[in-house]
């Protein structure tokens, strides 16, 4: 049922960085790295200044993708990955959208489930790509019949 | 601080036992990241889903998990972080966190990434790519 989504994306949505929200994310993991907030610990490292953790993109906002409808309840994340160009700078603005890559049915214990899988894509604002990051969400038969009603 | 260029194939980082998961890591969780779900903090809620208690969000999990390799920033960054969800994380379980290096080919290392329960149920695993500078 999510089969002609595929291919489709959103619009691209500007981000920034934000310092207050990468302290807030990496006190939330436990991982309160001066590298992540303090200021002189970035500008003496070798990027020069502070930098997020890796899955900080949780965190962006990448747009709608027309069409595309998914409850809110009853998914289960099932996979996930990050793929970086080079670490996301605090301060910095990312151009951020989403794409559907792919969608697919198998039996499993709790009969057929759906698998869809979302790009995420992070970009500059020359158009580089920082990141990538991919997410297999997977949807059981119960809640795509409560969703095609 | 240590050095990830001298580990060996073979060799783990210094692993992470987290404290127990308590109710407040996750509504923390939910406020940073924005994924307020309610079975991840609301007891009802999570009930109605069929779930025996509260869990945690996975990406709260993975998100602790590359804490692993943070002190390690002037050396190189996370180039690849793939995991899958194995298991829940339910309130007061005590996950830790480890690496080991299963390869190293030019300047990426390969690491084999697990977090685990205090049954030491396997609750996500995956892979990171460092890469040094």
């Amino acid at each position: 049922m999510f089969k002609d989504q595929i291919g489709k994306q959103s619009e691209k949505v500007k981000n920034v960085v934000e310092r207050g929200a990468v302290k807030k994310f990496a006190e939330a993991i436990g991982d309160l790295h001066p590298i992540y907030f303090d200021e002189d610990t970035g500008r003496l490292s070798r990027y020069g200044k502070n930098i997020a953790p890796p899955t900080f993109p949780r965190v962006f906002d990448y747009g709608v993708i027309e069409g595309l409808h998914l409850p809110n309840k009853g998914l289960i994340h099932g996979e996930q990955s990050f793929h970086y160009v080079r670490p996301l700078y605090v301060g910095e603005e990312v151009y951020c959208y989403s794409q559907v890559k792919n969608y697919f049915e198998k039996k499993g214990n709790f009969g057929e489930m759906g698998f869809l899988v979302v790009e995420n894509v992070g970009v500059d604002g020359e158009g580089n790509t920082i990141f990538t990051s991919s997410s297999t969400v997977v949807i059981s038969e119960a809640v795509r019949k409560v969703l095609t009603k | 601080m240590s050095s990830l260029a001298v580990l060996q194939t073979g060799e783990s980082v210094q692993e992470i036992q987290l404290a127990p998961v308590s109710r407040l890591d996750l509504i923390k969780y939910a406020g940073a990241s924005g994924d307020f779900n309610p079975i991840h903090t609301i007891d009802e809620e999570a009930a109605k889903a069929g779930l025996p208690g509260i869990i945690a969000h996975g990406m709260w999990t993975m998100g602790n998990l590359a804490k692993l390799f943070t002190e390690y920033y002037e050396e190189g960054f996370v180039k690849d972080y793939t995991i899958r969800f194995r298991g829940m994380v339910f309130l007061n379980d005590v996950v830790t966190l480890k690496a080991t290096l299963i390869e190293k080919q030019g300047n990426d290392l390969r690491f084999d990434v697990r977090a685990v329960n205090q049954n030491e149920k396997d609750v996500l695993k995956g892979e990171v790519v460092y890469q040094l500078y």
